[in-house]
């Protein structure tokens, strides 16, 4: 119970951070989109072609996934951004609250477009009639009596853009937006089920008061309840003004770390945090970017240091599809950052979070593998499991071109399970990510490669152009570079997988510091 | 000088594509008349009446209120000057009874203080307690109820001419008939001048100074209700205005009192 007692006191004190970044992101696109949504549905009560082709366009908004439309909108926005720098000298910020906002501005379109125009449409034409026989300009039709009577039409609407807002809200932390899916995203990839749980909870709960008091506004306005009215609008601008204040109150955070989307890069974050925190620098941390809205990132200088991996660089942005030695790769891809972004690679962590395979200790020992050479004679003989993707890499074909490689059985598995079949004999080989906690769980052996036929991924430090000289940064990291052996991060991995009340990437990171930096003095 | 007559229709049709709704229809009203239009469903009536008030445009021909041709008026202000009676409910529903009776007024600028005193005036005026029907909405009110609001708000901003399209059809006989009566004595006290729309002939027949017969977009006949009656005619007219008797001499007969003098 102590472990849920923690995790729930953790996620309380990450609550004003989050939900107040949550309100103010939804609640802005809210109100933008009713800002956009309202007159252009109005303008297209009279014209229906106009109003066929916005609830057309708006229906087709509605039908991308949350997340990608999220997505589109970073690239997007990246290249506004450059444009406006060069034309006009003002860069801004792609990533995080902007494309978030305007994403889910997007998305509060639909409902409110369709009800406003369906609430207007509806209105009884004996009514409408009798506006303009009494002498009603168009415009006072419209605002004395088509609106008033439409009006539960139209907040019906309204509400229901702000539940789906809200909800939606959380699928902006992979663009660098702080929501309440910080939770659910860090709390998957952690599986930790309590941050999860909290996250779904804490958005149903704030959906829930806004819509009740969107219904207190309405039942206000539909009744001349002026308490009523007043009360819920008061109840709104509350919410609003209590999510202000904590970003207010913060300080202006100078070093921005990034993580990518899985648990190894939220302990590295959390490492490089704390480094810099001891130093005497302040940061603010954006967990759970996507990895290829992450790189764009640090070169834009929205955030300013992460880990990433050469080989990634290696295949996804240099669109290389040779294999090199270690040191090669790490010295061309740091030349081609330098040369392509500025982006300054500070050195390399120590580990590798690489494509292998691997055997169970002792079955290995059994047949007397060591190396993937070792293997090849064996293989006809063998069963080899791997994820979905594996045999479909270049690394596969490199390898088994490397190698001769020809198993008497291969098959695809979800790598959860992949672990358990290897250590319990099911399979005698799978495929592996080097760094993998797992691979400390069962014991496994990852075979060595001597042909160098996979592409090395050494896990590398990235920082921003922005931060590229900044010598306090370089100096605060130092210490981790070349720091991290396989079997540490492995161990750290497997920790932060554990689901223990020391499994937080915060706790992991601290376990992991001790580690390195007791290993470091002993060397000395 | 002479009045000039409060309508005149000059000649006006108004065609949709093939069909005429309305086809070369001259007529006076004079200041002070109530003219009663009775014909078949479909047979212009409506369309005429919208004429008056710009709520529809003739396709040829003119239309004068006071004397002047209505395309020279601005239709705004020309209907906030005319008041209209809805076929149907056509009082606001989410305004008050009080609320609905001041539209006009309000929007023609009367002061807040000027309009409460006219409103309670009016709902004395149809025959409605001010305390008790004010803060009402119409979904609250009886069929009788609602359509005295519906007068109340037509004369609310004290027009010259009233224009009734079929304000009565869907009340009970008797409601109808008394508030068939209240209007006529309102039409007498305030001098209007009224145009009303009806499917019954013995209803213009008792309120109607002057009767127009339409039928397929053109006023086959107008009079007084006593000269439409007279004779013996034998055409469409004749058989719309004698079947009030007809239906009279028949209740008689069902009641044992032989036939009328």
């Amino acid at each position: 119970m102590t472990d849920v007692n923690s995790r729930v006191a953790e996620a309380i004190g990450r609550l004003p951070d989050y939900l107040g970044n949550h309100v103010l992101v939804s609640l802005t696109a809210l109100g933008l989109g009713l800002a956009i949504s309202l007159p252009l549905a109005l303008l297209s009560t009279r014209r229906p072609t106009l109003r066929a082709l916005i609830l057309a366009l708006a229906s087709i908004v509605q039908t991308v996934p949350g997340l990608a439309l999220l997505a589109l909108f970073y690239p997007l926005l990246l290249g506004l951004a450059a444009l406006s720098e060069r034309m006009f000298g003002i860069g801004f910020s792609a990533l995080g609250f902007l494309p978030a906002v305007l994403a889910l501005t997007l998305y509060t379109m639909l409902p409110v477009l369709r009800n406003t125009v369906t609430g207007l449409q509806s209105i009884d034409p004996a009514v409408a009639e009798a506006a303009v026989g009494v002498g009603m300009t168009r415009r006072q039709a419209l605002f004395m009596v088509e609106l008033p009577l439409a009006l539960p039409v139209i907040m019906a609407g309204i509400r229901t853009a702000a539940a789906w807002v809200i909800g939606t809200a959380t699928l902006s932390t992979p663009i660098g937006q702080t929501s309440l899916g910080n939770y659910i995203f860090t709390g998957l990839q952690t599986q930790n089920w309590v941050f999860v749980l909290f996250g779904c909870v804490a958005a149903a709960l704030l959906a829930l008061v806004v819509d009740q008091l969107l219904a207190l506004v309405e039942s206000g306005v539909q009744h001349r309840a002026h308490l009523r009215l007043s009360l819920g609008a008061l109840g709104l601008v509350l919410v609003l003004g209590g999510a202000l204040v904590p970003s207010l109150s913060r300080p202006q955070a100078t070093y921005v770390v990034g993580a990518k989307t899985f648990a190894e890069q939220y302990v590295l974050s959390a490492l490089i945090e704390q480094r810099l925190a001891a130093a005497g620098l302040s940061t603010v941390r954006r967990d759970g970017l996507g990895s290829s809205v992450i790189f764009n990132a640090l070169a834009a200088s929205d955030i300013d240091v992460y880990v990433d991996y050469s080989g990634t660089i290696w295949t996804n942005q240099m669109h290389r599809t040779d294999v090199k030695s270690r040191g090669q790769v790490l010295a061309e891809v740091a030349n081609w950052l330098e040369q392509q972004h500025q982006i300054k690679l500070l050195g390399a962590v120590g580990f590798e979070n690489a494509y292998a395979l691997a055997m169970s200790r002792k079955r290995a020992q059994a047949l007397g593998i060591h190396s993937l050479a070792d293997l090849a004679g064996q293989a006809p003989n063998l069963a080899i499991a791997g994820d979905y993707e594996i045999f479909s890499r270049p690394e596969w074909a490199s390898m088994v071109r490397a190698y001769d490689l020809k198993f008497r059985v291969q098959r695809q598995m979800q790598p959860e399970f992949m672990y358990e079949a290897v250590a319990n004999g099911e399979v005698d080989v799978i495929s592996a990510y080097t760094s993998d906690g797992l691979i400390a769980k069962y014991d496994l052996l990852v075979l060595d490669d001597p042909k160098q036929a996979l592409p090395p991924y050494d896990a590398i430090l990235l920082v921003s152009p922005r931060r590229a000289l900044d010598r306090a940064l370089a100096e605060a990291l130092r210490p981790l570079v070349g720091a991290i052996d396989v079997v540490s991060m492995r161990e750290a991995n497997r920790r932060a997988a554990g689901g223990t009340d020391e499994s937080s990437p915060d706790e992991v990171a601290r376990w992991l510091w001790g580690r390195i930096s007791g290993r470091k003095q002993a060397a000395q | 000088m002479q009045v000039p007559p409060a309508i005149s229709f000059e000649d006006v049709s108004k065609t949709y594509g093939e069909g005429r709704a309305v086809n070369q229809v001259s007529m006076i009203v004079p200041q002070g008349e109530f003219l009663a239009i009775i014909g078949p469903s479909g047979s212009g009536k409506t369309t005429l009446l919208r004429f008056i008030n710009r709520l529809t445009e003739p396709t040829s021909g003119t239309v004068r209120v006071d004397g002047q041709d209505v395309r020279a008026v601005d239709a705004i202000a020309l209907r906030r000057r005319i008041g209209y009676v809805f076929q149907g409910i056509g009082l606001f529903p989410h305004m008050t009874v009080g609320e609905n009776i001041a539209i006009t007024p309000k929007l023609i600028g009367t002061n807040r203080l000027q309009i409460s005193t006219r409103v309670n005036e009016l709902l004395g005026l149809v025959r409605l307690e001010p305390a008790k029907y004010l803060n009402r909405f119409p979904h609250e009110l009886s069929g009788g109820e609602r359509q005295r609001v519906g007068v109340a708000r037509a004369i609310a901003a004290n027009p010259q001419i009233v224009l009734m399209d079929e304000p009565f059809g869907a009340l009970d006989p008797l409601t109808r008939d008394r508030l068939g009566q209240d209007y006529r004595a309102l039409h007498d006290e305030f001098h209007l001048t009224t145009v009303m729309i009806t499917h019954d002939t013995l209803e213009a027949v008792l309120l109607a100074d002057r009767i127009a017969v339409v039928r397929d977009g053109r006023v086959i006949d107008q009079g007084t209700p006593r000269a439409l009656m007279g004779g013996n005619r034998t055409d469409y007219v004749g058989e719309l205005m004698q079947t009030p008797r007809r239906q009279a001499e028949r209740l008689n007969k069902l009641i044992g009192r032989g036939t009328l003098p």
